[in-house]
């Protein structure tokens, strides 16, 4: 079902909202968290539906901020979306003028009641997260270093603005990877002594992933540059030889441990929305982020 | 084990990975394999959750090669998966599917299983640790587990480099149709695996709700204190089925309801209930209070007023006319074998003395639903005129175990309007709605529970025995009466067992 409000105001949309789930016969409840993403027109389409198929794990209230023409004057239109094939409800707000600096005066009324928010950057990247009004509202605020202009200076600038319960996709790309590693060496008993990542240039995902390792392990880790997709290669030097993890087409990889056959892993990359999924599983503050991204921009870390 | 660096408490995101090992499989021509074990084998490789090399090795009576079996997979992967179908990933686990044919009594068949495992550890890097499923009848079970010993397949190397190579064993219910059988059974394989070897599926435990059941009780302060005889008036535990016996009449007929689901599903689902708390959620622990509690059941003095059983007649069940239990196919027209069964069970300890616990199950109700209900005691004294709160009942606490899955708490709440009127009334939560993740398939996380090697979702030998000790003076009056009492098929179970809750003044909860 579809509402479209326009000059309106956020008290207007709540009755809209409940007037819609009355109409429906569907319970308040039934929403786990509140999604905030802050997108533009051009990247609204692609958030929205990402967050609806993370919607299908996740079932959320998704309230998309769209910033318009600065210079105009002050106002409010929706777009509410109820039922539309994905549970909880989305509603894409478009702030024209000033309003567009008090898009958090929007939104807080909006939110559902005793459920977690989530604020979430689509497109730009702020510096501090936690320092702006949408952030500050959210307990676990998403970004994306990887669509910056300048992935490398992005973290640095993530690194030098974190807070707990920042975190950024860049690093949910790691995880297949970091898995599939510490799964090695739970089986690996050779000391490690160093190794490398190697991906296409300038990617966020594979700094932090040297950054890891070579945090956890105590080993310098170089990062080398490939063609991609993604990251193609991890190597960790042992010993017995070299342990490597090989994927040189985003899709299947395959693992090489010294002594042992060569196997193959299905390490596909994955799209947004699962990226996404992946992020809203959790809502307290990923510390081990903290820690890696501290590391990847060279401050030192203090616990 | 050396500590791990890459592993840290705090990082959640990463999983729990099975390491490199061989999954054999008896009886993969089955029905829970196609529909259960092999889509969950898919499910969690597509999560990533099987290690690199993860190999499967299917053992059936069947002409086949490596491809019709891998052909097999890949259909009831299709059919019942519950993750989407990947390419990259049905390759990486198609690349390590065997098939291996033979008979259980046959020697060269077993030595060819030995050959092609070892051969997996060559080519796939699987390090020499088996898990051997056995989907079998359970009359096969002696059979093979003595092959899997003449074949040398049961004993695990020497360690090397530091690793000690792991043998398991899964084995699914029955575990005996008595005391005596359960016991023997376990010393057949306790004479080839180590008792802590030996995994005991019950399928109910690796359900998200039952597992939940744990969170609520022990990890909120709202239920804990009320959780006692002082509050409890009794506690329901059903299971209900509407399907007949279908094709299990072989299996069926002289097990029973109560053999089939109360020895194990329902007392497990009791013992969680009425347990203490674990000194923690490892194996030891948890395996010693659901012991504990189920020591202290007892069972009615007279058996004949404390149990129900009967038998489904024809009838018609959900708007379809269906046979009764004695004209289903391969049922003896004079089979005395009960299709539901109930029992009135109490638990002799501080906690729960005077408090019964009733047990229900059976086949062709009207509904297919398992719960649990803690059912409280009402207030003793309302301020409200009698007639203001007709329509207020018993609290409860009802946990679906299946299906929507969730929690129901029920309590009274007034009437809109002038007039002061109390009416029961829901609060609801349901599972799929309120959760951000999506719960894993039963199987699929009691299997990669198997092939990490962590035990606290098993049944221990001990608490089947315990489970058997409960039951068989129960089976043993049974046997005794005559036939089961007739209910029609769709109804929600025979006269005797309302009648028995009749008797405490109860009710059954609404099917």
């Amino acid at each position: 079902m579809l509402t479209d409000l326009t000059d309106t105001t956020a008290a207007d949309i709540r009755a809209a909202l409940r007037h819609t789930r009355d109409q429906m016969g569907a319970p308040a409840t039934g929403v786990v968290l509140n999604l905030i993403i802050k997108t533009d027109e051009s990247g609204q389409h692609d958030a929205v539906r990402a967050a609806g198929q993370a919607g299908r794990e996740h079932p959320c209230r998704v309230l998309a901020v769209i910033s318009r023409d600065p210079r105009a004057t002050s106002r409010l239109d929706a777009e509410i979306r109820t039922g539309e094939g994905t549970p909880g409800q989305t509603v894409l707000l478009r702030l024209y003028g000033p309003m567009g600096e008090h898009a958090d005066s929007v939104v807080m009324p909006l939110l559902v009641p005793d459920t977690p928010v989530v604020t979430w950057w689509h497109g730009s990247l702020p510096a501090i997260p936690s320092a702006l009004p949408l952030g500050a509202l959210a307990q676990r605020r998403i970004t994306d270093a990887a669509r910056a202009q300048a992935p490398p200076e992005a973290l640095a600038a993530l690194a030098a603005g974190y807070r707990p319960g920042d975190t950024d996709l860049s690093w949910t790309r790691a995880t297949p990877w970091r898995s599939l590693l510490a799964a090695t060496l739970d089986q690996v008993t050779d000391e490690i002594t160093g190794g490398t990542v190697s991906a296409e240039e300038q990617n966020p995902t594979a700094d932090l992933l040297a950054a890891w390792l070579s945090q956890r392990m105590g080993v310098p880790i170089g990062r080398e540059d490939s063609g991609g997709p993604g990251i193609t290669d991890v190597k960790l030097t042992t010993s017995a030889g070299d342990i490597t993890i090989d994927r040189p087409d985003g899709r299947v990889a395959t693992f090489s441990r010294p002594g042992q056959p060569d196997r193959h892993v299905a390490l596909h990359r994955r799209d947004i929305a699962e990226l996404l999924a992946e992020e809203l599983r959790r809502l307290d503050p990923d510390e081990v982020y903290g820690e890696t991204l501290a590391a990847a921009a060279g401050i030192p870390v203090t616990s | 084990m050396m500590h791990n660096p890459l592993r840290d408490p705090r990082d959640r995101r990463i999983p729990r990975l099975a390491g490199p090992c061989v999954l054999v499989l008896f009886g993969v021509t089955g029905d829970l394999a196609s529909k259960k074990l092999l889509p969950a084998i898919y499910d969690l490789a597509n999560r990533g959750l099987l290690p690199p090399g993860f190999s499967m090795v299917g053992f059936a009576r069947r002409d086949w090669a490596d491809e019709d079996f891998a052909q097999l997979t890949h259909d009831a992967i299709k059919a019942h998966a519950r993750t989407p179908f990947r390419e990259d990933v049905w390759y990486q686990l198609c690349e390590g599917i065997r098939f291996v044919p033979g008979e259980f009594a046959d020697d060269e068949a077993f030595d060819l299983l030995a050959q092609t495992v070892k051969q997996l550890d060559a080519e796939r890097g699987t390090g020499g640790n088996y898990a051997f499923y056995l989907s079998i009848p359970p009359k096969a079970f002696p059979q093979v587990v003595q092959q899997l010993k003449r074949s040398g397949l049961s004993t695990p190397p020497e360690a090397a480099g530091g690793v000690q190579p792991w043998r398991r064993v899964v084995i699914e219910k029955p575990f005996g149709h008595d005391l005596a059988s359960a016991q023997e059974l376990n010393a057949m394989l306790d004479a080839v695996f180590p008792p802590s070897a030996v995994f005991r599926i019950d399928h109910y435990l690796g359900k998200e709700t039952v597992q939940n059941l744990l969170a609520v009780r022990f990890a909120n302060t709202l239920f804990e204190p009320i959780w006692n005889r002082r509050y409890v008036d009794h506690v329901q535990i059903t299971m209900a089925e509407d399907i007949g016996i279908g094709g299990r009449a072989g299996y069926y007929d002289g097990i029973g309801a109560a053999r089939d689901v109360i020895q194990n599903h329902l007392l497990q689902l009791m013992a969680l209930t009425a347990m203490e708390e674990p000194l923690s959620f490892a194996a030891e622990g948890l395996r010693a209070e659901k012991e504990k509690v189920l020591a202290a059941v007892t069972i009615p003095d007279d058996l004949a007023t404390g149990t129900a059983r009967g038998q489904y007649s024809a009838g018609w069940q959900g708007g379809i006319p269906v046979v009764g239990y004695l004209e289903e196919q391969g049922i003896p027209a004079d089979s005395t074998t009960e299709t539901y069964a109930a029992v009135r069970l109490t638990i002799d300890n501080r906690r729960w003395a005077g408090v019964p616990f009733y047990l229900r199950t059976g086949k062709r109700l009207p509904t297919r639903m398992t719960e649990i209900a803690v059912l409280f005691q009402r207030a003793p004294h309302l301020p409200f005129d009698a007639t203001e709160t007709e329509e207020l009942g018993q609290n409860a606490l009802v946990i679906r175990v299946q299906p929507d899955e969730g929690v129901t708490l029920r309590f009274g709440s007034k009437v809109p309007g002038s007039a002061m009127e109390v009416r029961d009334v829901n609060m609801d939560f349901a599972y799929g709605e309120s959760f951000t993740e999506s719960s894993p398939e039963a199987y699929e996380r009691l299997l990669l529970d198997v092939l990490i090697g962590d035990p606290p979702l098993f049944p221990r030998q001990e608490e089947v025995e315990l489970s058997w000790t409960i039951l068989d003076p129960i089976e043993d009056f049974w046997s005794t009466c005559a036939k089961p009492d007739q209910y029609a098929a769709g109804s929600s179970g025979p006269r005797s067992a309302d009648e028995l809750l009749a008797r405490d003044g109860r009710s059954w909860r609404r099917l």
